[in-house]
């Protein structure tokens, strides 16, 4: 290891790790975007006109098999040349919209698989006890939606965050962008680099330790109901 | 005479191009009790879930004391009726379901008393005190904290009939309820109903397979076939001396 240096490693360290508010904050922030919009995708879905349905599955299908890097870079540089509703947005909006709007999409469909994970048979006793459809949602649905999914939608908080670093390419001071720099001033890549993959091991492994962990809950928790199903079916 | 609490007219349910209910005429009295019997595929189901709103009749009117289920008074105009007169309408329908459906993220307690608070915003403490008592009354004074999954199926179906007893509806609608059920487990959930009817003042729909019981609560029975009433009467003209040869053959394999 000739071109290893601790002395730059020390020296690159601190620099690098300015970057990791930005890198953080844009996860949380793509995040709390994508958890928003998926929402609205699920919503735009349960309306019951096809053609609409149709539409918004379509724009979904498209969003999520373009890549992350071709929105960003759309985003930034192609909008604000587009007439009319084109408008120029900083780099870390640009990343937000863009990250943000392709999470969504898969976000959405974890909300619309733990929607349907909720059996027939209770919005038909929510219908026969005569609640209103706030009631049926809050009391009935979602407290059975909601818990299957929190796994699914912890994976996707890690998946973004490592997928985060693309902004860097459009000028998102995170740590990847700090390495780059660093390395470009002093001609030194192999350090600051090898610290951006020790921060994104640091911070996401223990998470994803925790999510499996919580997954794990979940799974048993989802268990008693299927023994309480598979005694149902036993029976019929 | 007294008016009816439900009358069906001229119903006919079509799911696709098949025609499954073919007119039917019905008309229930207050606190009558009819059960319904017939082959699989017959239309009981239909005919209760049309009048708990779970299907929309594909034409003919259904009156629930009084009030046309599903359609309303709109500038003179009778128009489909909305999820606000749904709501008013349904209010006197409860149902008991083959396969219970208790919320299984709630305790018994809260199942049975969460729609009485949140529907009919009955203050906390009387639908407490009542759901208690209505439990205790199906034998499960005992299971308040528990929740569904820690029931059998016997207990379960009896908490699914106190949860519906709270709301006070006007007509209950009971689906096989104990179809589901072992064996073994039958015998409970019968008796509660029976108790039930004792105590008079609410209609009862049942669909049943359970002959002897029919005989013994039903003051109506009608034998359903293909989508249209083809027998009704009394229990026991109905399952004792009817002449009707289908409902012959269909009670002969009850009895075997
Ligand atoms: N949602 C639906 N879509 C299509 N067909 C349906 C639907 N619900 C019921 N049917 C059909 O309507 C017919 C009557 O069904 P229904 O459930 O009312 O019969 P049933 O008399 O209750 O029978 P069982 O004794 O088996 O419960 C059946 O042929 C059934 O397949
Ligand atoms: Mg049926």
């Amino acid at each position: 290891m000739d071109n290893w240096s601790w002395e730059i490693f020390w020296d690159a360290f601190p620099v690098v790790l300015e970057g990791l508010g930005i890198t953080v904050g844009l996860t949380f922030a793509c995040y709390l975007f994508a958890l928003i919009f998926g929402f609205v995708w699920t919503f735009l879905r349960r309306i019951p006109f096809k053609p609409l349905n149709w539409i918004v599955t379509w724009v979904m299908e498209f969003i999520r098999s373009t890549p992350p890097l071709v929105q960003l870079f759309f985003i930034y540089f192609a909008w604000p040349m587009v007439p009319v509703v084109g408008m120029t947005l900083s780099p870390f909006a640009s990343a937000v919209l863009g990250l943000g709007l392709h999470f969504s999409t898969y976000i959405g469909e974890v909300y619309r698989s733990g929607i349907e994970g909720v059996e027939k048979g209770q919005w038909e006793a929510s219908r026969a006890l005569n609640f209103s459809t706030s009631q049926k949602w809050l009391k009935v649905i979602l407290p059975q939606a909601i818990p299957p999914t929190i796994p699914m939608l912890g994976n996707y908080l890690i998946i973004m965050f490592k997928e985060v670093p693309l902004a860097s390419t459009i000028g998102v001071v995170g740590i990847l962008h700090m390495a780059n720099s660093y390395g470009a001033q002093y001609w030194a890549y192999l350090e600051p680099l090898t610290i951006v993959a020790i921060l994104f091991l640091v911070l996401s492994y223990p998470s994803a330790i925790l999510i499996s962990k919580l997954e794990k809950r979940m799974n048993r928790r989802f268990n008693k109901n299927e023994a309480l199903n598979s005694s149902k079916g036993a029976t019929t | 005479m007294t008016e009816p609490i439900v009358t069906f007219q001229n119903i006919h349910k079509s799911f696709g191009d098949v025609e499954v209910l073919k007119g039917i005429n019905l008309d229930i009295k207050p606190a009558e009790k009819v059960a319904i019997i017939g082959p699989s595929g017959s239309g009981k189901t239909t005919i209760i879930r049309l009048l708990m709103t779970l299907e929309k009749p594909t034409s003919g009117d259904i009156i629930v004391d009084g009030k046309n289920l599903w359609k309303m008074d709109k500038n003179g105009k009778l128009v489909d009726a909305n999820e606000k007169h749904l709501r008013q309408v349904r209010g006197d329908i409860g149902m008991v379901f083959q396969h219970f459906n208790l919320f299984p993220h709630m305790t018994i307690l809260e199942n049975c008393m969460t729609a009485p608070i949140h529907v009919k915003s009955e203050d906390k403490k009387t639908a407490k005190q009542r759901s208690i008592e209505m439990l205790e009354k199906v034998g499960l004074g005992d299971k308040l904290d528990n929740y569904p999954s820690q029931l059998s199926g016997g207990q379960k179906q009896r908490v699914a009939m106190a949860r519906a007893l709270v709301m006070r509806p006007k007509v209950m609608l009971f689906d096989e309820v104990t179809s589901a059920l072992d064996p073994e487990l039958v015998g409970e959930v019968l008796e509660v109903i029976r108790d039930i009817a004792k105590e008079g003042e609410m209609a009862m729909i049942l669909v049943t397979h359970e002959m002897d019981f029919a005989l013994d609560v039903a003051d109506k029975v009608l034998f359903l076939d293909e989508g249209v009433i083809a027998e009704q009467g009394t229990a026991s003209e109905v399952i004792e001396h009817s002449k009707n040869e289908r409902l012959q053959s269909f009670l002969k394999r009850f009895r075997a």
